[in-house]
């Protein structure tokens, strides 16, 4: 960038740089990780030390319903490495079309998520409610733990749809094109993250033997 | 962009209060965060002194148990997440890190910006438990399980204060990673990188990759404290030490976070004030990684007494008394540097020789409590406030004002009165052993921390240390006062009053909006070797 002084730096922090803004997603995606890494380990912990409790309370989740969403997932995270396929070779219709899609997609799961919460909820596995407090040793920690990940998860999903949102708005001002697509990689990045986590949290909490 | 503004530094491109607090130039965030800093700084101090105060006797002085309890919280919490992790990387890193490079701002400008807001908001909600609902929280800044769950004092808000907190401190991590490896003048690899920049980088991944934790772990006691679940009890198969690895696993690293900065200011203070290039650059900057890496495997040390299997126990003391090796590489560099050097005693070089001073009482009692026979009777003393005040005050806090005496000159182009910086600093060291040195004492003697009373047999050096609390303000305010007074009055002073030969001293002071007037050119044989007339 040039300054006031005339001056043009050609390390300048003010000018474009692809790679430093898939740098800073993929450093912020390490945190997302660290952050559901300490869930993990205290899911892990509690596990080993419930064995039973947790294999007897993951059997009250609906696999049929978890299976969906994982594959309800697994297609969006292709549908948004379609839509960067389709803006690197300038095809800014299917891109944004294919992004709509992927968004579609995220109210699917959370539409799915939602019935699921519901009929926890009117079990009374809720933390807090009449029939969680009552739950053997290990069970209620089981269900704290699917609401606690799950719901964390969720906002994830959340957000991932509202950066797309956001880079479907800036696609059709014209604002990424061919030469221009890290904001669609990023939120590629972020998408697949949420996926990620996905695919770990539903064995975890959803197949256990 | 304007033009014809060829001479104007970066205070006189824009005036107003607007074009501070949304300004994206990262000199203009430093100076914020130092504002905002020194003023929570302050309130630690009061806090500090407050302490002092009560316990100047046996029984009450000044204060009830409770309130005790949440002033010696509040101080934990403002000093650690409001002062000391994001001092020297918020204030210095931001402003000198770009200039350090060569190049004209961090990677994401308007993201740094952000970062000093969220530090704002997260510390209005720490400073608002003051004044609602049953006051601070009073469980010590640890937030140890199960009394953080049960108090009815206001520790949801402040656990949420620190979550935000950790936000700020992630984004900067983050902006300097990026940063480092994007925007290096043409021609600085990493290796010719001043070591202020390499300690800011170790530092940096620390925050990115431990602060998460604490989050997540926060929430936790968030979730406890709405929906009583009793996560960390164990009749429903939760285990209450678990809590404590969580937050150690970050909060050990953090403390990392504290200390390496200062390791990259006195790598910075000691080739200027000694006239020669660093002692072992290759060894100081690895070092600084070294010390990042093992740092995240040390954390069970503070949980010795807490149960832990006696093979866990034996590694973890081990681990920590490899972390002596890195920093003894460093002290042993530093000690070389001034070696046959043409050393200029001036103010910022005294903080660094009392940091190497200060740290090393800090660092070695730390190895005392790292060594489990000695820990069972010193964990939970005086001994540990001691020690950690050593290595935090003694060992950062000098750093940084070393830093700011230092770069004065630079950021404001102005000279503040010497004499009187040096008798300050002679009160302020003074007093800062007369205050914490007796603590080392007392807590071998047994007295235990966290009491607003004590027995009477720890009566006298408890009075000493009160006592060293009023010197140490005392030269505090004196030093304080003074910069304040050179900001105002002091004379106007040329790009390099010190003699440097680093790269931030070839700019104006204080700088152009774009740091440089003239293309940095980097010096045969690294660094440290630019050549004044």
């Amino acid at each position: 960038m040039e300054h006031a002084t005339g001056l043009v730096l050609p390390n300048s922090g003010h000018n474009r740089d692809a790679e430093a803004s898939k740098m800073g997603m993929w450093l912020f995606l390490f945190t997302e990780l660290l952050l559901f890494g300490g869930l993990f380990l205290v899911y892990m912990v509690y596990r080993m030390l419930n064995a039973e409790a947790f294999l007897l309370a993951s059997f009250e989740l609906n696999i049929a319903l978890g299976t969906i969403n994982t594959v309800v997932l697994l297609v969006s995270s292709m549908t948004i490495a379609m839509a960067i396929t389709a803006i690197q070779k300038g095809d800014r219709k299917t891109s944004v079309l294919l992004l709509y899609v992927t968004v579609a997609l995220s109210l699917v799961f959370m539409v799915i998520k939602f019935f699921e919460w519901s009929a926890k909820i009117n079990y009374g596995y809720f933390p807090g409610m009449e029939v969680y407090q009552n739950l053997p040793a290990g069970e209620s920690l089981f269900f704290f733990l699917y609401f606690f990940m799950t719901s964390l998860h969720a906002l994830h999903v959340i957000i991932g749809a509202v950066f797309i949102a956001v880079v479907i708005y800036r696609t059709n001002k014209g604002f990424v094109t061919a030469e221009k697509y890290t904001l669609t990689e990023n939120a590629g990045l972020y998408w697949h993250l949420v996926d990620l986590i996905w695919i770990f949290l539903f064995p975890l909490l959803y197949l256990i033997h | 962009m304007t033009t014809a503004t060829t001479d104007l530094n970066f205070f006189q491109v824009k005036r107003g209060l607007f074009s501070w607090i949304f300004s994206i130039d990262h000199k203009r965030i430093g100076l914020l965060y130092l504002y905002s800093l020194m003023t929570f700084f302050l309130v630690g101090v009061t806090l500090g002194v407050l302490m002092r105060l009560e316990l100047l006797n046996p029984g009450k002085d000044i204060m009830e148990a409770q309130t005790y309890n949440q002033v010696f919280t509040l101080h934990g919490v403002i000093m650690i997440f409001l002062f000391i992790i994001p001092s020297i990387p918020a204030v210095f890193g931001n402003f000198f890190l770009p200039i350090m490079l060569g190049t004209d701002d961090v990677s994401f400008p308007r993201l740094n910006l952000l970062s000093w807001w969220i530090y704002i908001i997260g510390s209005i909600m720490a400073l608002s438990t003051l004044v609602f609902g049953d006051g601070p929280a009073d469980t010590g800044w640890t937030f140890y399980v199960p009394f953080s769950v049960n108090t009815t004092t206001n520790v949801t808000m402040s656990v949420l204060a620190a979550f935000v907190l950790g936000f700020s401190s992630i984004l900067t991590g983050l902006n300097f990673i990026v940063t480092i490896h994007r925007l290096r003048a043409p021609g600085m690899s990493f290796m010719k990188m001043p070591l202020f920049a390499w300690s800011l980088y170790a530092t940096s991944w620390i925050q990115l990759l431990a602060t998460p934790i604490i989050g997540i772990t926060l929430m936790m006691i968030v979730a406890e404290r709405f929906f009583g679940v009793g996560l960390f009890d164990p009749s429903i198969g939760g285990d209450p030490i678990l809590y404590q690895h969580l937050f150690w696993i970050y909060s050990h690293p953090a403390v990392y976070i504290m200390a390496l900065p200062a390791f990259g200011i006195i790598s910075e203070l000691l080739p200027t004030f000694s006239q020669r290039t660093i002692f072992g650059y290759t060894a100081i900057a690895f070092s600084s990684l070294a010390i990042a890496f093992v740092g995240y495997f040390v954390w069970g040390h503070h949980m010795f007494t807490s149960g832990m299997s006696g093979t866990g126990r034996i590694v973890f003391s081990i681990m920590t008394f490899l972390v002596a090796i890195p920093t003894a590489i460093k002290v042993f560099n530093w000690v070389a540097t001034l070696y046959k050097g043409s050393i200029n005693v001036q103010p910022p070089l005294l903080y660094a020789l009392a940091f190497i001073f200060l740290f090393s009482i800090g660092g070695l009692s730390g190895l005392v409590l790292g060594a489990l026979a000695t820990d069972i009777h010193l964990h939970d003393t005086y001994f540990v406030v001691g020690h950690f005040h050593y290595v935090m005050f003694g060992g950062t806090g000098f750093a940084f004002f070393g830093a700011l005496h230092y770069w004065f000159p630079k950021i404001w182009g102005k000279m503040y009165n010497i004499t009187v910086a040096n008798i300050a600093f002679v009160i302020f060291f003074i007093g800062f052993n007369v205050l914490y040195f007796p603590m080392l004492v007392v807590g071998l003697m047994g007295m235990p921390r966290r009491y607003y009373d004590y027995l009477p047999e720890f009566h006298i050096p408890n009075m000493i240390s009160t006592f060293g609390s009023w010197i140490l303000v005392t030269g505090l305010l004196l030093m304080l006062g003074n910069l304040v007074a050179g900001l105002f009055n002091g004379k106007k002073t040329g790009r390099n009053p010190w003699n440097s030969i680093s790269l931030e001293w070839q700019t104006p002071s204080p700088p152009p909006l774009a740091n440089f007037d003239k293309l940095p050119e980097l010096p045969e044989g690294g660094p440290y070797n630019y050549k004044n007339d």
